[in-house]
């Protein structure tokens, strides 16, 4: 019927090997991980049953991200999704894990449909599903057509990735998974949303008006704010980060939006630079989101619990995975010498460029997202000393945490991997600048040998007169030298003894861990602050033994997931009153079915014969 | 050689500013007050003190002084004070800046929980909340700067004669950042010790003795790099001019007098107004944000 299968089906072209390489970096330390975190959860057969879903499921990645024909990618797209699910409801004896998986896979479809009817008008124009015929076919594609179809992708897509408000299913689905599963549909597959834009909409489709990209930076800045504001409201430690992987997201897509900005106002070496930036933050969240995800299962197999407030005083009791937490926690908070530095460095930076180039209010409007992300990073450090300080510092809050044990070594090793990764990623910054340039310049379809990036010097000739600078590797120096500096002044210059005693206690002598700061209580000022969005509401009960006496006093406070409650809580009513509705059709009688098929069938034949 | 001299400058000089400004302070409300070199007293006294280090902390309340203490120093290099262009200028621009100063406030804002005291929490909550909300309305302050330069590039904005409306804007934001990221009055009181009202101090109650001294040495110098910033930017003027004894006088003179005159306003600042509720500040660094967004306008319309 069609040709399908004419052209060659895989493309190995630098945007997907570069996609690959990111799979692969991630899944390689989860799956060395998962050996001794599965062991003693299931049975044996069951495990094994769990390795072949995540062997299918990287593979899967692996060819959505390399084939290079629509109907082939919507295959393994489809395949991932399932293995996916799959993954997520794999703790079958937990309820929340079958709710959790019923949205996820609910929304996944919902994303499905809407690339699909993507495609569909792609290939009304270019009457084939390869990449290249559609490419060539989309040059004399109407603009409203491209809108629409951008429109499409970007729910599509949008809806895998997680960007706000589409991002319902992340917070439910990430956390249910097993730790080394949710490193990798953090880390990863949330990013093959990403290739798909990058893919579909700006190497295929090409950008049209400025608008796309307008569009993209403004559901970029939500994701971020959204993302981080909720991460910094939750104490379920796995869902905290997955919170943080919509707002990374977020930060991702302000790179990818911004060289779709500047393609469409012809700034072709800011649109290089912009998805430079883009996709170096999308290589560190894998790295980063991954390690962090994989310490926080260790954190759930050495204490049983995942709720921060029971947690505490860890870093004496697993002091290896807490330093890698630390590592982790330190490069999403974009601290320098990092990985997490680098790229949120080239972010703004690349707003900042473009500021330089735009003229009137679009500076405005580019300063302004700017200013947004500095926020976010801003939130993000804040939420990150929240959770490493109330998990792993301070005394331990209950008896979880009391006994808990250092992970086996594969774990180790596994998160091992990742965190010398981080710091690779930030040192030699210069090099992979490079290596994104070819990747984003082959994508764009852009000449990028005029650009210069050496060391700590990066020149975007012609569109900036002015060269920009970064060193880590000058900086990590630095900061060391004048580590020791100040090493060197405490112990020539501090004649005093160092003497180990209780903390300060105001005489009180009793000092435990009920007295210490909650997690609750550290993100009190944000929940007023951002009270107009969160709605935080709280109930307090006093039970009292006489009215002098207070026997006992309950105090619960809450945040109203605002998108939930107006948006999808809505949508679902009317869904369900829909069915009810169509229940009185359903009278149980075959005959009536069949005869329910034969109109159908009737009408669908009358449907085609329109064309 | 010139990064050396800046940092050993950096070092020497930090403390007085803020002997200077408590000494303003105590003159201004009528008491005769401690003397402007008090604070260098006060390093050399904690040097000699023993220190007392909580047993429930660990590693990270060790290192935090030292993280703190480098990262402030690298800040500083980054700051040309001489010369057009800081030796140390291929380091990073402006926006490394911002995140340079995040380094160590993260590490302080650990070492606060790491204690366990109730006091530390408070303080590190309190902390990341004024400084995230400081990070737009600096990001904004430095967007409108390099707009006239197009260019984040430091020694651009410190080789500047001439001042424009955009920079005053920009240098009043500025101000209004300084006194929330110096821990001055109304966002912060370093003179309490009340819970209430503790913020920064909260933060290093549990320090003593030598790694207090560190603590303190760095926000010294972090108040110093602001108040360069602030003056270059409302007081411009070229780099040092070789040659000429007479003009290099002068113009060391009037970059000291500079900044003698920002310390003069930050005290005149706190005694005149009364420190803010918490949550307030938010409305208050809004301001400074908003400040940013008005320098950033007057700057795309060149003025």
């Amino acid at each position: 019927m069609l040709n399908l299968l004419t052209n060659n089906l895989f493309l190995f072209d630098p945007l997907a090997l570069f996609f690959l390489a990111v799979i692969f970096i991630v899944s390689l330390p989860s799956i060395v991980y998962s050996f001794s975190y599965l062991k003693g959860e299931y049975s044996t057969a069951k495990i094994l049953l769990a390795q072949v879903l995540l062997l299918a499921f990287v593979l899967s990645m692996a060819l959505v991200v390399s084939v290079s024909n629509c109907l082939i990618f919507l295959i393994f797209w489809e395949i991932m999704s399932l293995v996916s699910y799959f993954l997520v409801v794999f703790d079958t004896k937990q309820a929340k894990s079958i709710q959790a998986g019923l949205i996820y896979i609910v929304m996944t479809h919902i994303g499905t449909a809407f690339i699909i009817a993507a495609f569909m008008i792609l290939h009304n124009y270019a009457h084939s599903f390869d990449f290249f015929a559609i490419k060539n076919a989309c040059q004399a594609m109407p603009s409203q057509t491209k809108d629409i179809v951008f429109l499409l992708f970007l729910i599509g897509f949008g809806t895998k990735a997680g960007i706000v408000p589409l991002h319902i299913w992340l917070p439910y689905a990430h956390p249910q998974a097993s730790s080394h599963i949710s490193s990798i549909m953090s880390g990863v597959m949330i990013k093959t949303a990403i290739y798909g834009i990058i893919r579909f909409v700006m190497f295929i489709l090409g950008v049209n008006s400025s608008w796309w990209g307008i569009l993209v930076l403004i559901l970029a800045v939500i994701s971020c704010l959204v993302g981080v504001i909720y991460a910094l409201m939750e104490h379920d430690i796995k869902r905290l980060l997955a919170y943080h992987s919509v707002e990374n997201i977020g930060i991702i897509l302000l790179g990818v939006g911004l060289a779709m900005f500047f393609t469409s106002l012809g700034l072709p070496y800011l649109a290089v630079f912009s998805l430079i930036a883009g996709l170096y933050h999308l290589i560190n969240h894998a790295i980063f989101k991954g390690l962090l995800f994989l310490c926080a299962g260790s954190v759930y197999k050495a204490t049983g619990t995942r709720d921060i407030e029971k947690l505490g005083g860890l870093i004496k009791k697993m002091p290896q995975t807490a330093a890698y937490f630390l590592l982790g926690a330190m490069a999403i908070s974009a601290l320098p010498p990092l990985n997490g530095f680098v790229s949120e460095w080239l972010t703004l930076q690349a707003f900042f460029l473009g500021a330089f180039n735009v003229i009137g209010g679009n500076k405005l409007f580019l300063g302004i997202c700017a200013a947004m992300l500095a926020l976010t990073s801003g939130l993000a450090a804040a939420c990150f000393v929240k959770a490493f300080g109330v998990t792993f510092l301070a005394k331990p809050r209950s008896h979880y945490a009391e006994s808990a044990k250092e992970v086996a070594l594969p774990m180790r090793i596994g998160m091992l991997i990742l965190a010398v990764l981080i710091v690779i990623f930030g040192l030699a910054a210069a090099l992979i600048i490079k290596l994104l340039a070819r990747v984003s310049g082959s994508t764009l379809g852009i000449d990028i040998s005029s650009m210069t990036f050496s060391l700590n010097n990066f020149t975007l000739a012609p569109q900036t007169a002015r060269n920009i600078y970064l060193s880590t590797p000058t900086l990590a120096l630095w900061l060391l030298i004048f580590g020791i500096v100040g090493f060197v002044i405490y112990r020539i210059f501090g004649r005093g003894k160092s003497v180990i005693y209780k903390t300060w206690d105001c005489g009180y002598y009793k000092l435990d861990s009920r007295n210490e700061y909650t997690a609750t209580a550290f993100s009190k000022p944000f929940r007023v602050a951002f009270s107009f969005f969160l709605l935080p509401y709280r109930k307090t009960q006093k039970i009292r033994e006489s009215f002098y006496h207070i026997k006992s006093f309950s105090y619960e406070t809450h945040t109203t997931k605002v998108f939930k409650k107006y948006i999808y809580d809505p949508v679902l009513a009317i869904v369900f009153k829909t069915a009810k509705a169509m229940r009185r059709i359903q009278l149980g009688s075959i005959h009536l079915y069949l005869g329910y098929i034969f109109i159908t069938l009737l009408l669908l034949i009358i449907f085609i014969g329109q064309f | 050689m010139m990064i050396i001299l800046q940092i050993i400058l950096f070092i020497l000089t930090a403390p007085l500013l803020s002997g200077l400004i408590t000494k303003i302070k105590n003159n201004l409300r009528m008491r005769k007050g401690q003397s402007i070199i008090q604070p260098y007293y006060n390093l050399v006294k904690l040097f000699s003190k023993d220190e007392v280090i909580s047993e429930t902390a660990s590693w990270i309340f060790r290192v935090t002084p030292f993280i703190v203490l480098s990262s402030t120093l690298a800040a500083a290099i980054l700051i040309p004070v001489f010369i057009f262009a800081s030796s140390a200028h291929h380091m990073g621009d402006f926006l490394a800046l911002i995140f340079i100063f995040a380094l160590g406030r993260f590490f302080l804002a650990l070492s606060a929980l790491d204690t366990g005291s109730s006091f530390g929490g408070m303080g590190a909550s309190r902390e990341m909340f004024i400084s995230s909300l400081v990070e737009p309305a600096l990001c904004m302050v430095i967007f409108a700067i390099s707009l006239q330069f197009s260019s984040t590039d430091i020694s651009a904005f410190s080789g500047m004669h001439a001042i424009t409306v955009s920079s005053v804007v920009a240098a009043i934001a500025l101000f209004l950042i300084v006194i929330a990221e110096t821990s001055r009055i109304p966002i912060d009181n370093q003179e309490t010790h009340l819970e209430l009202t503790m913020v920064h101090e909260a933060m290093v109650l549990e320090y003593s003795g030598r790694s207090l001294a560190l603590i303190e040495m760095a926000s010294y110098i972090k108040q110093m790099i602001f108040f360069f910033l602030i003056a270059q930017l409302i007081f411009p003027i070229g780099g040092l001019p070789l040659g000429n004894f007479v003009q290099m006088l002068l113009w060391v003179l009037w970059c000291i007098t500079r900044v003698v005159i920002i310390a003069i306003t930050v005290a005149l600042v706190e005694v005149s107004v009364a420190k803010m509720r918490l949550f307030r500040v938010a409305d208050f660094l809004g301001f400074a944000f908003v400040l940013g967004v008005i320098a950033t306008v007057c700057a795309i319309l060149g003025v």
